[in-house]
C-alpha cells in the first residue's frame, strides 16, 4: 500500500512532470544512474534513457545538474494540534515537509490536551485530509494523558488509524506499564515509539553533563540517563517480542545498547534527529536556546562520532528531526526556563548534505536511504523511484546555496537551529503521495510542447 | 569593555585595570566627603530577581557614591511578581533611559539576555550557578592587597562547587591571574569535567596545607535532602575548615552568608586568618570602579591604557 493510500492528505491532481537529465538516486532499490524521471498521474512512468522520455502533455523540469531522490520520511514530527495551533498545525507543518522534501511524517501525541483516544485520531485524520500536503500520519499516547499509568485503548486507536504508540516527549516511568503495552501489541500491532530518559537521573538538567555543564553552572543530564532506559526496554521487547522503536538517539552507550539490542534479536529499531548528527553541546555555551536547547540535549563529539558510526553501520535506521515548534516567548528566557525543541523539516536535508557530505563524513547515497528509512519501522512502505510506485520524489540542487531563515519559513515557528546559517543544497520539488507539494518559488517548470 | 557579563570575557589587563582603579576609589573612601560626581545626571537600575544583602546594597551604595539616579527593583513586590517576563521588564525599564542596569537572576544567561534587549550597559550581579564577575574582581582586590600577586599561588576551593556560581568566576579569575587552584569538595558537588577548565580536583581535605588561600563556599543545607551529602554534621566532619585545619600562614575567604559550624568553626571567622571583612569592605570600591569602567570610560575608549589621564576618578573627586 502507498503512502498515500496509507496516511492521510488533502485529495488533489496526480502530478504530471517529467525530470529530464535528472542524477538520480535510490540506493535502497539499486538505482542509480541519469535518467529522465517520466511521472504520470502521480506515479513513476519511466525511467528513461536522457532525452528519450515521452513528454506528452507533461511539465517538463530540465533537471540536467540536478539530483533526484526518493522523497524523505519523518517518523518524529510535532504538529501540536490539538492545543497549540499558534506554533503549528496541520497546514503548516505539511508545508514545512514539503518543503523539506518529505513524502511523509507522523504525528506525535503529546499535544494539549495529548492524542489519547480513537475519536482523538479520527478528528486528526479528518483534518490532515482537509488540510495536509503530504501524506501524515498519527501516533496515540501509550498512557492515558501521558500520565504513565494507565493503557489507552490501544486497539480501538488502531482501528481509528493510528500508526503506532508513543509517549513521546516523556518516557515511560515503569517497567510494568512498558511490559503491558508490549503484551497487548500482540492483539492490536503497531510500534511503539520510545522517548527514553530516566528522570530520575536527569533531574532538573537543561543539556548534557560534561565539561561545558560543568562551566556553565548549568544542570547536566548524564548520558546514561539515556542507555540505561533504552538497555531496559529493549529487554523488555525481547522478553515480550515487542516491537519497539527509540527516539531521537544521543548518547554513544545508547547506540552501543541499540547494537547488543539488535544483535541479540530484539525487533527494536531506533532514529537519530540531524541536530545530534553535526552539533555538540560547544554550542551551548552561546546560550542561545532557541537553537540549542532540545531535549535529549547536544551532547559531547564522542557521542556524535558514535551516532554517525551508527548511522554507517546500520545501527541507526534513519533521521528524524524531532521537529518541535515553539512560540518565541517559550525560547526568549534563560536558558535554563526555556522549551525545550528547535524544529526541523525544512533544514534536515541540506545541513546534514553541508556538514557531513560536503566534509566526507558520510556518503550522499546513506544519507538519502536514512532520510527515508522511517517508514518501514512502522509498517509503512519505503518510499521509492522504482518505475511502477506511487511517486514521492524530491528535486534538490545539490550546489544551490541558501540562508536559512532569509526568506522566512514554512512552519509557523522560528526556532530552527540552523537560523542564520548558510546551506549547500536545496530542495527545488517535492512530489508526496503521488502530488506536486511543494516547488521553489523561484523555480519555475516548463510546459512541454 | 560595554558590558561586565563573565569573568570569562576579562583579559589579565583588564581585570589589573579595574582593581587599580578599585584602589583610586578607596583612596576616596577615606575622605570625609565620599561622594565624586563621576554620573551625575545619569540612571542605575539594579534589578534583583534573587534575595541578596552584599551584592546589592554594595553596587547600589557605589552607584550612589558616583552620584548616579538610582532605581532599585526587587522581584518581590514589583510587575515581576505577576508573572511580566524578563524581556518586557527590560523594556519598561529601557523608558528610564538607564545608562547600567545591575542584574541578579536565578538563571543562567540572564544578564546577557538584557544586554541584547536593552542599550544599558549591563552588569551580571549573579546569574544562577553560571557566573558573579564583581565577587571574583572584589576577592582578587582583596588578595592583591594581602599578597601583591597572584602568580603560583595556590588557593582550594573548599565546599559545594556544583551550585556556586561563585565557585566558577573565581576560579577562572584567580587562574587568569597566575594561581594554582584546587576545587575541593565531596564527589556529588564537584561538577562532572570541571576539571577542563584546568584546576585539579580533590574529594578530601588531604593536602589543604599547601595553600596559600582556602576560599570556603557555602553548603545550602537542602542539599541533605537531595543526596548530595549525607548529612551536615559529616559533610562538617569531611570538609569544615576548622583552626585545626588551617595552618598559621593560610588566609581564609568566603563570600557569604556564612553558615557557622558547617563550613567554617566560628573561630576562624573570627581569627586574624579571616579576610571575610575585607571582602565586604572591597564590594564597593571594586563596584565602584565596574560602574566607572563601564559608564564613564566605557565604548569611549578600546583600553585603560589610552584613556585621557584628565578622567581618572581621583582628580574629578570633588565634593559633589
Amino acid at each position: 500500500m502507498s503512502l498515500a493510500e496509507t496516511l492521510d492528505m488533502r485529495p488533489g491532481k496526480g502530478a504530471n512532470l517529467i525530470l529530464r537529465g535528472a542524477t538520480v538516486l535510490d540506493p535502497a532499490a539499486g538505482i542509480e544512474g541519469t535518467h529522465d524521471v517520466v511521472i504520470r498521474d502521480g506515479r513513476i512512468a519511466d525511467l528513461a534513457v536522457p532525452g528519450s522520455g515521452e513528454a506528452g502533455g507533461l511539465e517538463v523540469v530540465e533537471a540536467e545538474g540536478l539530483h533526484a531522490f526518493p522523497a524523505f520520511f519523518d517518523p518524529h514530527v510535532h504538529l501540536r494540534v490539538p492545543g497549540r495551533e499558534d506554533e503549528e498545525d496541520i497546514e503548516t507543518g505539511t508545508r514545512a515537509a514539503a518543503a523539506g522534501g518529505y513524502c511523509g511524517i507522523l504525528a506525535m501525541a503529546n499535544t494539549e490536551p495529548t492524542v489519547s483516544t480513537a475519536a482523538d485520531i479520527e478528528a486528526l485524520r479528518e483534518g490532515a485530509r482537509e488540510q495536509a500536503s503530504v501524506p501524515v500520519g498519527f501516533l496515540a499516547t501509550v498512557t492515558r494523558g501521558m500520565e504513565g499509568e494507565e493503557l489507552t485503548e490501544m486497539a480501538d486507536i488502531r482501528e481509528a488509524g493510528a500508526f503506532g504508540f508513543s509517549d513521546d516527549g516523556l518516557p515511560i516511568r515503569s517497567a510494568r506499564v512498558l511490559r503491558r503495552a508490549l503484551q497487548y501489541q500482540r492483539l492490536c500491532g503497531g510500534t511503539i515509539a520510545l522517548h527514553e530518559e530516566d528522570p530520575e537521573l536527569s533531574g532538573d538538567g537543561v543539556m548534557h553533563e560534561g565539561p561545558v555543564s560543568a562551566a556553565l553552572g548549568l544542570a547536566g543530564i548524564p548520558s546514561v540517563s539515556e542507555s540505561t532506559m533504552i538497555a531496559r526496554d529493549a529487554a523488555l521487547a525481547r522478553y515480550e517480542d515487542g516491537q519497539i522503536h527509540v527516539q531521537h538517539l544521543s548518547a554513544q552507550e545508547s547506540v552501543a545498547a541499540v547494537r547488543v539490542a539488535k544483535a541479540a534479536g530484539a525487533r527494536i529499531s531506533c532514529e537519530a534527529t540531524p541536530h545530534h548528527l553535526c552539533l555538540t553541546d560547544e554550542e551551548v555555551r552561546a546560550l542561545d536556546a532557541s537553537r540549542f536547547k532540545m531535549n535529549p540535549p547536544l551532547r559531547s563529539e564522542a557521542d556524535r562520532q558514535a551516532l554517525l558510526e551508527g548511522l554507517r553501520d546500520g545501527t541507526i535506521d534513519c533521521i528524524a528531526t524531532d521537529h518541535a515548534p515553539h512560540a518565541e516567548e517559550e525560547k526568549e528566557v534563560p536558558f535554563e526556563q526555556a522549551a525545550m525543541g528547535v524544529t526541523g523539516l525544512e533544514t534536515a536535508f541540506a545541513a546534514l548534505h553541508t556538514d557531513l557530505v560536503l566534509n566526507e563524513v558520510i556518503d550522499l547515497s546513506l544519507l538519502v536511504e536514512r532520510m527515508a528509512g522511517g517508514a518501514e519501522p512502522f509498517g509503512l512502505e519505503r518510499p521509492t523511484l522504482a518505475p511502477g510506485s506511487e511517486a514521492n520524489v524530491v528535486l534538490c540542487d545539490l550546489s544551490a546555496e541558501w540562508t536559512v531563515g532569509e526568506e522566512g519559513y514554512e512552519s509557523r515557528s522560528l526556532n530552527s537551529w540552523c537560523a542564520g546559517r548558510t546551506l549547500t543544497g536545496r530542495v527545488l520539488v517535492t512530489v508526496a503521495g503521488g502530488q506536486v507539494a511543494y516547488r521553489l518559488r523561484s523555480f519555475s517548470l516548463g510546459v512541454a510542447q | 569593555m560595554k558590558h561586565l557579563l563573565t569573568i570569562e570575557q576579562l583579559s589579565r589587563a583588564e581585570i589589573d585595570a579595574i582593581l587599580d582603579r578599585a584602589e583610586s576609589f578607596a583612596e576616596v573612601a577615606r575622605r570625609d566627603i565620599k561622594k565624586v560626581p563621576t554620573l551625575r545626571g545619569r540612571t542605575v537600575v539594579s534589578l534583583f530577581y534573587e534575595a541578596s544583602t552584599r551584592t546589592s546594597s554594595s553596587f547600589e551604595l557605589a552607584a550612589k557614591r558616583l552620584s548616579a539616579d538610582l532605581v532599585s527593583i526587587k522581584a518581590a513586590g514589583s510587575s515581576v511578581d505577576k508573572g511580566e517576563s524578563l524581556k518586557d521588564t527590560v523594556a519598561t525599564l529601557s523608558a528610564y533611559d538607564p545608562a547600567a542596569i545591575v542584574i541578579r537572576h536565578p538563571y543562567a544567561g540572564a544578564a546577557q539576555l538584557v544586554a541584547e534587549w536593552s542599550d544599558a550597559a549591563v552588569v551580571n550581579a549573579g546569574d544562577g550557578k553560571h557566573e558573579h564577575p564583581s565577587q571574583a574582581l572584589l576577592d582578587l582586590f582583596t588578595l592583591r592587597r594581602q599578597l601583591g600577586s597572584l602568580d603560583g599561588k595556590r588557593i582550594w576551593i573548599v565546599g559545594d562547587v556544583l551550585h556556586s556560581r561563585v565557585a566558577r568566576s573565581n576560579l577562572i579569575a584567580f587562574q587568569e591571574m597566575g594561581a594554582k587552584v584546587t576545587l575541593c569538595g565531596p564527589p556529588a558537588l564537584i561538577p562532572r569535567g570541571i576539571e577542563e577548565l584546568g584546576c585539579a580536583v580533590s574529594y578530601s581535605l588531604d593536602g589543604l596545607d599547601e595553600a596559600d588561600v582556602v576560599y570556603a563556599l557555602r553548603l545550602q543545607k537542602e542539599r541533605m535532602k537531595e543526596s548530595f551529602v549525607p548529612s551536615i554534621r559529616e559533610y562538617a566532619g569531611h570538609f569544615q575548615i576548622d583552626s585545626r585545619r588551617l595552618g598559621t600562614r593560610q588566609l581564609l575567604m568566603h563570600p557569604g552568608p556564612v553558615n557557622r559550624g558547617v563550613e567554617l568553626s566560628g573561630e576562624v571567622i573570627d581569627s586574624p586568618h579571616s579576610l571575610i571583612a575585607e571582602q565586604v569592605a572591597s564590594g564597593l570600591v571594586v563596584r565602584m570602579a565596574i560602574l566607572y569602567e563601564l559608564l564613564a570610560i566605557g565604548g569611549e575608549s578600546p583600553a585603560p591604557a589610552e584613556e585621557d589621564p584628565g578622567e581618572r576618578p581621583t582628580p574629578m573627586g570633588q565634593p559633589a
